[in-house]
């Protein structure tokens, strides 16, 4: 039994702690979300990288790694707040990688492992379905939990549209027609959910971080605030809230590959976790923070929008926590 | 990432699931005596069979079990609903105390004890003023002829009427700061100048017990670790708390909330949205706490030390425990709240988990400080 990272996926996970320290510093979260543009220089270098591919096999262009590795990258681009394609188009590659045909894979799996042909996917329900980074993509999974198909983004209707969350591009997606994925859709989106798990969780951490340094800093009434039991109390409840939305997800990533029996409702209670916990860290953050937590210039509200605008995709935690319930054994 | 069990891990797993299957002792029978004795002829049991103290080195007579044994071991009992051994406080803390600081002369005395429940110890470390703040304990220990006299009251000891030896801690300095002027004694129960009072609580039960020492004597060959040093004795085996414990908490947790959902299906309850809700706040809590606990477990066999999930455990059990009866006390209803009622005593019993063994307010105090590295309010 070894509930930790081995030595390479350690090295992954301080590889990219350290690049995105270095080319998405918060400053260039901010530079990014006001211009609503996604920086060049960093997504070509995430290629170089190959993160894109890492999750999707080697016959595909990939890096053949799984969902662990993916999650530390996922956590990694939370943590940082980076303004890339990376997510929608990892969900995309799992979501084609398991519900899509032989035929669909080797169409569209190359171009999402390479991020030379992103792919995309419809993150809730309604219609026309919210599209992350649909402009730029080559192909868009569109109604993802009902009739699952692939457009191809040169035949879908693309309006973008503005949300809280700057950091990340977003748009309304129609078309006609497209090919339906026919295969195992629900495990691609489950663990796609996970995916965004460790998105949130590494913004949990990040903003828990924050509030953390500045409580050391920060006086008041002769002394810093984190020596207020009011204070300190809670920023010890977002380690709680934090560590018990990464054990889920690290958890939830492990079974994808080792125990794909229990990936369902590891992956719910990983979404609804993590959801809840990244939403709750970042008000937390913002309460310890005081006043200028809630001023644009602080950096903390990209991380709270983001964190709001990602417990909402893929399932709120709402849809998951029903699921859980019914998983645990509850009749309907 | 690997959650999967070795073979070695798997196989130990094994023997204890085939050893617990065939000596099963059934469940505990009622009344606090009575309970007493089970535990203990189940621990007597348990020794024979060579589990009793797994975690103690070969040498004095334990199984030096590896960290992720010992928690196989907790997993079992849990899973099996196995009951604890009666002399829980002699394994866990007495016994690793005099391994890792008493003298040959105090293994050679003390040990097989322990295993064989022989002799019950309890713990003398709370006092009526001193609960969370431990080390400004009033209990005195001055010398006297051939050893030490102890007056002073201890406070929330389980098992102290059943107890041969309590492990004291006294003050010993008074000039001393006061983490400084403590030592750590193993304090014969049977004599004059103790005397042993029911503690009744919010449960009706007794589970604890009061001291008052008045002029006890302790020979000299009973200190542990030398004079102004017990705050350190006392600490190191609370530091190395038994591994696995949040594991096999969880385990336990987990069964209690699979009788529970019984419970909910059978009165027809599963489609009421609130319920559904609280079931499923309660799975993630139940499950994050097992791989939280998993998680510590593993950085502390890598690097020593557990990491931070470990420090939450604590807190994570006590709350889930108290939301559970909560809900299981809301779906039966007034039946539930009867004196006597299973679901009644879990209610009311479960109030405590938020206290004992360090509150919940101090175990953020803990992470806020060991974790964190917030400053202290001092």
């Amino acid at each position: 039994m070894d509930f930790g990272f081995n030595d390479e996926q350690q090295a992954i996970k301080e590889t990219a702690r350290e690049m995105l320290a270095k080319r998405s510093p918060l400053t260039a979260v901010r530079e990014a979300a006001e211009s609503r543009s996604y920086p060049d220089a960093l997504w070509a270098e995430i290629r170089e990288l190959g993160w894109p591919g890492i999750a999707i096999d080697e016959e595909h262009g990939g890096q053949g790694l799984g969902m662990v590795e993916l999650v530390i990258l996922s956590e990694e681009l939370g943590y940082a707040c980076a303004p890339t394609p990376f997510l929608s188009n990892a969900i995309a590659g799992l979501v084609i990688d398991a519900g899509g045909s032989a035929e669909q894979r080797d169409r569209w799996l190359g171009g999402i492992a390479s991020g030379e042909g992103r792919g995309s996917i419809a993150g809730t329900g309604e219609e026309p379905g919210l599209v992350p980074d649909a402009e730029g993509a080559a192909v868009i999974g569109l109604d993802p939990m009902t009739e699952p198909r692939l457009v191809e983004a040169s035949d879908a209707n693309i309006e973008p549209v503005e949300l809280i969350d700057a950091t990340r591009e977003y748009a309304r997606v129609s078309a006609d027609g497209g090919e339906p994925l026919e295969g195992d859709v629900a495990t691609g989106l489950q663990r796609g959910a996970v995916a965004l798990a460790a998105e949130l969780t590494g913004i949990a951490q990040r903003a828990m971080e924050l509030a953390v340094d500045y409580a050391k800093e920060r006086q008041q009434f002769g002394r810093p605030i984190g020596a207020y039991q009011a204070v300190s109390h809670r920023c010890a409840g977002m380690l709680y809230d934090t560590e018990e939305a990464r054990s889920l997800t690290y958890y939830a990533a492990w079974c994808s590959g080792a125990e794909p029996e229990s990936l369902p409702l590891a992956s719910h209670m990983a979404k609804a976790r993590a959801s809840d916990a990244a939403w709750r860290v970042t008000n937390d953050a913002l309460q310890v923070l005081g006043g200028i937590g809630f001023t644009w210039e602080h950096d903390l509200h990209f991380l709270l929008k983001r964190a709001k605008v990602g417990s909402e995709l893929f399932g709120d935690a709402r849809m998951h926590r029903e699921r859980v319930a019914s998983l645990a054994g509850l009749a309907a | 990432m690997d959650l999967t069990l070795t073979q070695e891990e798997e196989a130990f797993r094994d023997e204890v699931r085939s050893w617990l299957g065939e000596n099963d002792p059934g469940p505990e029978p009622e009344g606090e005596e009575a309970k007493f004795l089970f535990r203990r002829d189940w621990q007597h049991k348990m020794h024979e069979a060579g589990w009793a103290g797994i975690s103690w080195p070969k040498e004095y007579g334990g199984r030096g079990a590896s960290l992720i044994e010992q928690a196989i071991f907790s997993e079992e009992m849990a899973r099996q609903k196995a009951p604890p051994p009666a002399n829980v406080l002699g394994l866990v803390m007495g016994g690793p105390v005099v391994i890792a600081h008493g003298s040959e002369d105090q293994k050679e005395r003390f040990l097989e004890p322990i295993l064989s429940a022989a002799e019950i110890w309890c713990q003398g470390f709370s006092e009526p003023e001193s609960g969370s703040d431990l080390a400004s304990l009033k209990t005195k220990a001055v010398r006297e002829n051939g050893g030490w006299r102890v007056s002073g009251q201890k406070v929330w000891t389980t098992y102290a009427h059943e107890a041969k030896w309590c492990m004291l801690l006294a003050r010993t300095d008074t000039d001393a700061p006061k983490h400084k002027g403590l030592t750590y004694f193993i304090c014969d129960m049977e004599q004059d100048g103790v005397e042993v009072r029911p503690l009744r609580q919010i449960t009706g039960e007794a589970e604890f017990n009061e001291i008052f020492f008045e002029g006890a004597h302790v020979d000299e060959e009973n200190l542990v670790g030398g004079e102004g040093n017990g705050w350190m004795v006392a600490i190191t085996t609370l530091m190395h708390e038994r591994a696995g414990l949040g594991a096999a908490s969880a385990i336990s947790v987990r069964r209690d909330l699979d009788e529970l959902i019984e419970m909910i299906n059978e009165r027809g309850l599963g489609d009421d949205a609130v319920i559904r809700d609280r079931i499923a706040e309660l799975k993630m809590g139940v499950e994050a706490l097992r791989l939280g606990s998993l998680r510590a477990l593993t950085q502390q066999m890598k690097v020593g030390i557990p990491g931070p999930e470990g420090s939450i455990a604590k807190w994570e059990w006590a709350m889930l425990n108290q939301k559970l009866t909560e809900l299981a006390a809301d779906v039966l209803g007034p039946e539930a709240l009867r004196p006597g009622t299973e679901w009644s005593y879990r209610l009311l019993r479960s109030r405590a988990n938020s206290i004992e063994g360090g509150t919940t307010d101090v175990m953020k105090n803990i992470v806020a400080e060991r974790v964190l590295g917030l400053p202290r309010l001092r």
